[in-house]
């Protein structure tokens, strides 16, 4: 990576610090309470601005290393395994995040802490096995090219499962069902908690952007340190 | 090309037929699993038949993980993978062979012991949409796993890999299964469940034909 390209990078982190912290002002004191819910509900209610943006940068991340395999697999390149193996790294954080506020949510409001039968939570749920999955299939493989080979492979089978898996638990359920906040037939959330959400909706996505690139950077300088070791050895 | 394939199922079959042993494992490792799940519930449950559906496809898919295990450990251990690829046969053709040896072992196992099955927990009824369902739910899984098998026999951890990797990504064939099972026993037509049935049909679809493209990557030295 250039100086150019650095100072750039640095310049995107000090945006995502500064866009989290103003979300999270946003979610916590700007947002108005929820008008419809009471006591702890309305304060859980809160987490929807993190918990949703969550999942979204989750999803993202694993469609992301699903093109990633994909052109690994195709074209080859050193380059699409470490983007591949970098966004799961990142999309595992997030959907740990959203299979832990969503409990924290769930328990005030439908008074327990986690549904089965709701499709979302249990795709997440699943999606979280088979990316936790992919980062152990990595680390027992030892031929450098053969593991980026099946972890491609794995990561096209995964991502492909996600819709079936939800399409399966959305039709085996007819329990609680999340709320759709936005939208027809929604709660009819209130102009500040839409700009709330989108914010912290876009807040997620730098954020997502910004690891994303400094764990690309951060693979790239083990590869390099990796090399000049070799090198040491060698002379 | 069939011919090939025939031929690999032929050298599989052979091979366990000299031995009996992934056979005898998998089929007494189901009985297990179902003689184990009758203690297990029976002491909590009110009617075991609710649970019926589910213990009879957790004893097919552990036994079939078994089977699947030894797949391609043994191709492996005695050099014989590479034969397999050094021969001049279609990376595809491997594949099919491989997952139809892996789908005759376990409609075998599951011929035998659907029966026992059948006296332990008496449900009401046998019909022919119950096979086709265990047919169905049998093909996605013998043609998803068989391509785990394959990643799995090359990493360190083998034996512990393969469900770690694979149960997680039949967790839909499993609930289809289960419920279309469920349904045949409590007497509903399978003309009411046609959407599960839909699901298990897309699923053995869509992994075959992705296992297929993504197989010579995954065996490729």
């Amino acid at each position: 990576m250039n100086t150019r390209s650095f100072a750039a990078s640095n310049v995107l982190n000090g945006v995502t610090a500064l866009a989290v912290l103003v979300a999270l002002y946003l979610a916590l004191v700007y947002a108005p309470p929820a008008a419809n819910l009471v006591g702890a509900a309305q304060i859980a209610q809160r987490i929807f601005y993190f918990h949703v943006p969550s999942a979204w940068v989750g999803f993202l991340a694993f469609f992301v290393t699903f093109v990633a395999s994909i052109a690994y697999l195709w074209k080859g390149g050193r380059h699409w395994d470490v983007l591949a193996l970098s966004s799961v790294e990142i999309g595992l954080v997030f959907t740990t995040m959203v299979v832990t506020t969503g409990p924290l949510w769930a328990k005030p409001t439908w008074g327990v802490w986690w549904v089965w039968a709701d499709p979302k939570l249990s795709t997440v749920a699943v999606l979280w096995l088979i990316y936790f999955a992919y980062l152990m299939l990595r680390n027992t493989v030892d031929d450098e090219a053969r593991r980026a080979r099946l972890a491609a492979v794995l990561g096209i089978v995964g991502f492909l499962d996600v819709p079936i898996v939800f399409g399966a638990v959305r039709w085996w359920g007819q329990g609680i069902a999340h709320p759709i906040v936005f939208g027809s037939g929604g709660l009819r959330g209130s102009p500040r908690m839409l700009s709330t959400f989108l914010f912290c909706l876009g807040a997620f996505t730098l954020l997502y952007v910004a690891l994303l690139i400094q764990r690309v950077r951060l693979e790239g300088m083990r590869h390099e340190v990796e090399g000049l070791k070799l090198r040491i050895h060698e002379s | 090309m069939l011919y090939k394939i025939l031929a690999i199922v032929h050298k599989d079959i052979i091979a366990e037929l000299r031995t009996k042993e992934m056979f005898s494992s998998m089929f007494v490792f189901a009985l297990l699993v179902i003689v184990i799940f009758n203690f297990a519930f029976e002491l909590r449950v009110a009617n075991v038949k609710q649970v019926a559906p589910g213990v009879l496809w957790v004893a097919f898919t552990f036994a079939g993980m078994l089977g699947l295990n030894r797949s391609f450990i043994l191709e492996k251990d005695k050099g014989c993978l590479e034969g397999l690829l050094l021969a001049p046969v279609d990376r595809s053709a491997i594949y099919f062979g491989k997952m139809l040896g892996n789908l005759i072992f376990m409609s075998v196992v599951e011929a035998i012991v659907l029966p026992i099955f059948w006296i332990l927990f008496n449900p009401p009824l046998f019909s022919p949409a119950l096979i086709l369902v265990i047919v169905l739910g049998t093909v996605g899984f013998a043609g998803v796993g068989t391509l785990f098998s394959a990643i799995a026999v090359h990493t360190r951890a083998r034996e512990v890999m393969l469900p770690i990797l694979l149960f997680p990504i039949v967790v839909p064939l499993m609930i289809a299964a289960v419920k279309i099972t469920g349904g045949l026993l409590d007497g509903q037509p399978l003309s009411e469940m046609r959407n599960w049935l839909n699901l298990l049909v897309g699923f053995d679809v869509i992994f075959l034909t992705v296992s297929y493209m993504t197989f010579e990557y995954v065996v490729e030295e």
